[in-house]
């Protein structure tokens, strides 16, 4: 069963396009990770699934059937499609524990609540009065995850889990997705981390300058079909 | 140093436009001789209004710093005039230029404070400084106090035809050499690193363009110029009290004509200024309806055209009338050629 | 020495309708950064709605309260909503611009209304009423009630920000406006909510004014200097630190007045210029600048 279809996606940053026709599809229960260089359009493609750019029509994007390409991103959080967004973005003036309980606004009703998180986290919950950005950058990262997991999503859009953290640090926070995914959330992965990517997917895009170039199981793609995909040389 | 801005070109509208603007002031110059007396004041008045709206968009339009203070230095200008014109007895047409230098002094204190302030915080800033120099004036007892003084003193010793057309060919140097100091300011290398400070102050600034001296110097121009301005309409109005000398009505005309005529642009004030002056005329015996109404036309204006009536002619016409845009040309055949 | 006390007193009661008149500009710059230029005009504009109340019906001005914070209320999710969300962006002259003409069209529609004569909402003997402490101290009934208000209204504040989804929401929003709307906040709607509780503030501060003194249209300018002064002595986004900078510039411009009565706004505006040269953020402040 597919949850998310997409269709032909165009994105613009103003007069600059950032997606030329993206044609891409999420299965239920499935991880994509999506690869490409830097400006290759990746984060471009996460935000518009997420309503903050919007897509030239409302049907380049289905999320269980539904048109969401002109819905903003307020909503489409409440129809079950939720980003950790690159960089994190936790909210200073918020504490650890406020950060997560913002992510609830939504109001949608699943298994992931507070106790939860702190069951898939536990060092979370030492320094859940603490201010969110006094975190290190790992736990920050934890606590963007939980954030977004607060909001019972149907499809988890992750961007750049890894940036800025130590081997050791992204090793843990991907350990943790089997026991997201446990609860049936469908995962699209962006990474620059390809050996991360390859290991967690099952399946995979890459994109380059802003269209989709390789598509495909992880073990039925070479390196240098990779690389070719990747680099474009 | 060698030249190496791009050059700003004009077209045929430009040219025009130019000698046209240039025909005006001669004709409105040569009023004195042919005009009525009312007239003469009007059309003054039009030109002071129009200096000062100039040096508010310069400050606003293409500084970015929202004053709602430069009403400051036109009461000092019109103090200035009271200290030298009427208590030192020094010809008050020639006190205008040193109004201008007494208000550019002035500034260096007071940017030094409020450009510890930023954005709205600034504008307000700007304010209280004006409401402290009011406040301080209306204070002072040698000066007039709260009441003020009748500067009719300095002026009487001048025939009236001579004072009527001086201030007239004042009102027409300011408000068009303000528009002219604009407009070459604009084309010269400093106006291209005041466009950019305006657009983003960061890249601006990694550029080697010095923010700070740019602001200082935009800041202090404007005072001058406010200042000289101050000199004159005081001449006019005979009367300076700390009311009507530092009241914030001022930044209210300047706000109305800058921005329902274009703000950044240098034909904006111009279009402003007429509208301006026939709204008041259209509208006059309705009591304050027509502030009223210049309000809402100013806010429709920012909302939903926010380049004012200029701003849709230049859409509609592509009109530049003073150019200061760069366009960059390449000459193809020259690359080629050299390869 | 009494009489200095008793000063220093009326000066921090002043400063608590300093600080009522002020927590709306903080509130709205706090969470959608931007300053309304119209602020004081609208003060003034709920003022005129009780006076317009009062006087013809003969109704106790604190009556008035209740019909004049809803209704404001309600103008400021309207203005928020229909005009002033068009001007939030990166820029920021339009929102300066356009409150700036909107305070125009206030100040002269109320002058035509209105006229330019100067009213107060009476309120008998309360307004002249004081409380004697020991050693001659006296302190105003009418005041101190004002003080009282308003350290009611900044507690509530305090309780919404810190406890409630609302207030999570706000910090959020003014954090972040975009990564905001991830967690389906609808900014455009908190900042309308944000926009009416500020201008419920304001009503009541504006009904307090035309209490303690005569108002008139123009009235509104003068006022938002203050509420401005306030806000910057005390730190930009800070609500207890509003508090603080009401009662320095209450306290200033009362003792100001004591030495010449020419003398007792200039006194507040030094105040806000010397805490300007030192300490340009305010004394505490919180909110970072964008």
């Amino acid at each position: 069963m597919t949850i998310l279809e997409v269709h032909n996606l165009t994105s613009f940053y103003g007069d600059f396009q950032a997606l030329y026709g993206i044609d891409f599809q999420l299965g239920e229960g499935e991880t994509v990770a999506v690869i490409g260089s830097n400006g290759a359009g990746k984060s471009t493609f996460l935000r518009t699934l997420a309503g903050l750019l919007p897509a030239a029509a409302a049907d380049n994007i289905m999320l269980s059937g539904v048109a969401i390409g002109k819905t903003p991103a307020h909503r489409i959080i409440g129809m079950g499609l939720a980003l950790v967004p690159e960089g994190r973005k936790l909210f200073p003036s918020l504490s650890v524990e406020e950060n997560l309980m913002i992510g609830a606004y939504a109001g949608r009703s699943g298994p992931w609540n507070l106790m939860r998180i702190y069951e898939l986290f536990p060092v979370l919950k030492q320094r859940r009065n603490n201010p969110a950005t006094a975190l290190s950058g790992g736990q920050q990262q934890m606590v963007a995850i939980g954030r977004a997991l607060m909001s019972n999503p149907k499809v988890l859009l992750c961007d750049e889990l890894s940036l800025g953290l130590a081997p050791v640090v992204i090793r843990d926070i991907y350990e943790a997705l089997p026991g997201i995914k446990a609860e049936g959330i469908s995962v699209i992965v962006v990474e620059q981390d390809i050996g991360q990517a390859m290991k967690v997917a099952d399946r995979l895009y890459c994109f380059q300058e802003g269209r989709v170039s390789l598509e495909g199981k992880p073990s039925d793609l070479s390196r240098d079909q990779i690389s070719l995909a990747y680099f474009g040389v | 140093m060698k030249k190496n801005t791009p050059d700003v070109q004009g077209g045929p509208a430009s040219y025009i436009g130019v000698a046209v603007w240039v025909m005006l002031l001669v004709i409105a110059a040569s009023m004195p001789w042919w005009a009525e007396r009312a007239n003469l004041r009007l059309l003054a008045e039009f030109f002071y209004m129009l200096a000062l709206a100039q040096m508010w968009n310069l400050l606003a339009g293409y500084g970015g710093m929202l004053s709602v203070g430069q009403q400051a230095y036109i009461g000092l200008g019109g103090y200035a005039l009271v200290l030298l014109g009427l208590r030192a007895g020094i010809n008050p047409f020639l006190v205008v230029p040193l109004a201008g230098l007494v208000a550019g002094v002035a500034a260096l204190p007071i940017g030094f404070v409020v450009f510890r302030l930023r954005g709205a915080y600034f504008a307000v800033g700007t304010w209280v400084v004006a409401e402290v120099c009011r406040l301080l004036l209306a204070n002072t007892t040698s000066l007039g106090g709260g009441s003020g003084l009748s500067v009719i003193q300095a002026v009487r010793d001048i025939p009236s035809w001579w004072r009527e057309a001086f201030t007239l060919w004042m009102a027409v140097g300011l408000g068009g050499g303000a528009t002219l100091f604009v407009y070459l300011l604009l084309r010269s290398r400093h106006g291209l690193a005041l466009t950019a400070v305006r657009d983003s102050e960061q890249a601006a600034e990694s550029l080697g363009i010095s923010i700070g001296r740019i602001k200082w110097s935009v800041y202090v121009a404007s005072a001058i110029g406010c200042g000289m301005t101050g000199a004159l309409i005081f001449i006019t109005k005979l009367r300076v009290s700390p009311e009507a000398a530092f009241s914030v009505d001022w930044t209210v005309a300047m706000f109305f004509i800058v921005v329902i005529g274009g703000i950044g642009t240098i034909e904006g004030p111009i279009i402003g200024a007429v509208i301006y002056f026939l709204l008041r005329e259209v509208l006059n015996g309705f009591g304050s309806w027509y502030l009223i109404v210049m309000g809402a036309v100013a806010v429709g204006f920012m909302l939903w055209s926010p380049k004012g009536v200029w701003g849709l002619l230049v859409k509609k016409f592509d009109l530049h009338l003073f150019p200061v845009q760069r366009r960059l040309r390449l000459n193809i055949k020259k690359h080629l050629g050299s390869q | 020495m009494t009489q200095w006390i008793n000063i220093l007193i009326q000066g921090a009661l002043l400063g608590g309708l300093y600080a009522l008149l002020a927590t709306g500009l903080s509130l709205s710059f706090g969470i959608m950064r931007m300053i309304n230029i119209a602020h004081g005009d609208l003060a003034i504009l709920a003022a005129y709605l009780a006076l317009a109340i009062a006087e013809p019906f003969g109704v106790n001005p604190f009556l008035t309260l209740l019909v004049v914070v809803p209704v404001m209320a309600v103008v400021g999710y309207v203005f928020q909503r229909t005009i002033l969300n068009r001007t939030l962006g990166s820029d920021i002259l339009p929102p300066l611009l356009v409150t700036f003409g909107v305070s125009i069209i206030i100040q002269n529609l109320l002058l035509e209304i209105f006229s330019a004569d100067t009213r107060s909402l009476k309120i008998g003997t309360l307004s002249t009423d004081s409380i004697n402490l020991i050693g001659g101290i006296a302190v105003g009934t009418f005041p101190l009630m004002v003080m009282m208000t308003a350290i009611g209204v900044l507690g509530a504040l305090q309780c919404l920000f810190s406890f409630t989804k609302l207030g999570r929401a706000f910090r959020a929003a003014s954090d972040d406006s975009e990564t905001a709307q991830l967690m389906g906040i609808n900014n455009k709607h908190i900042y309308g909510l944000a926009m009416a509780i500020a201008m419920a503030v304001t009503a009541i501060a504006g009904i307090y004014l035309a209490i303690s003194t005569n108002i008139n249209p123009a009235e509104g300018s003068a006022r938002l200097i203050y509420a401005f002064e306030a806000v910057i002595i005390g730190g930009l986004g800070s609500i207890w630190g509003t508090l603080a900078g009401g009662l320095i510039l209450g306290i200033a411009q009362s003792i100001g007045l004591q030495f010449d009565p020419g003398w007792g706004i200039l006194a507040g505006h030094f105040a806000f210029l010397a805490v300007l040269m030192l300490k340009p953020n305010g004394l505490f402040p919180i909110t970072r600048d964008r």
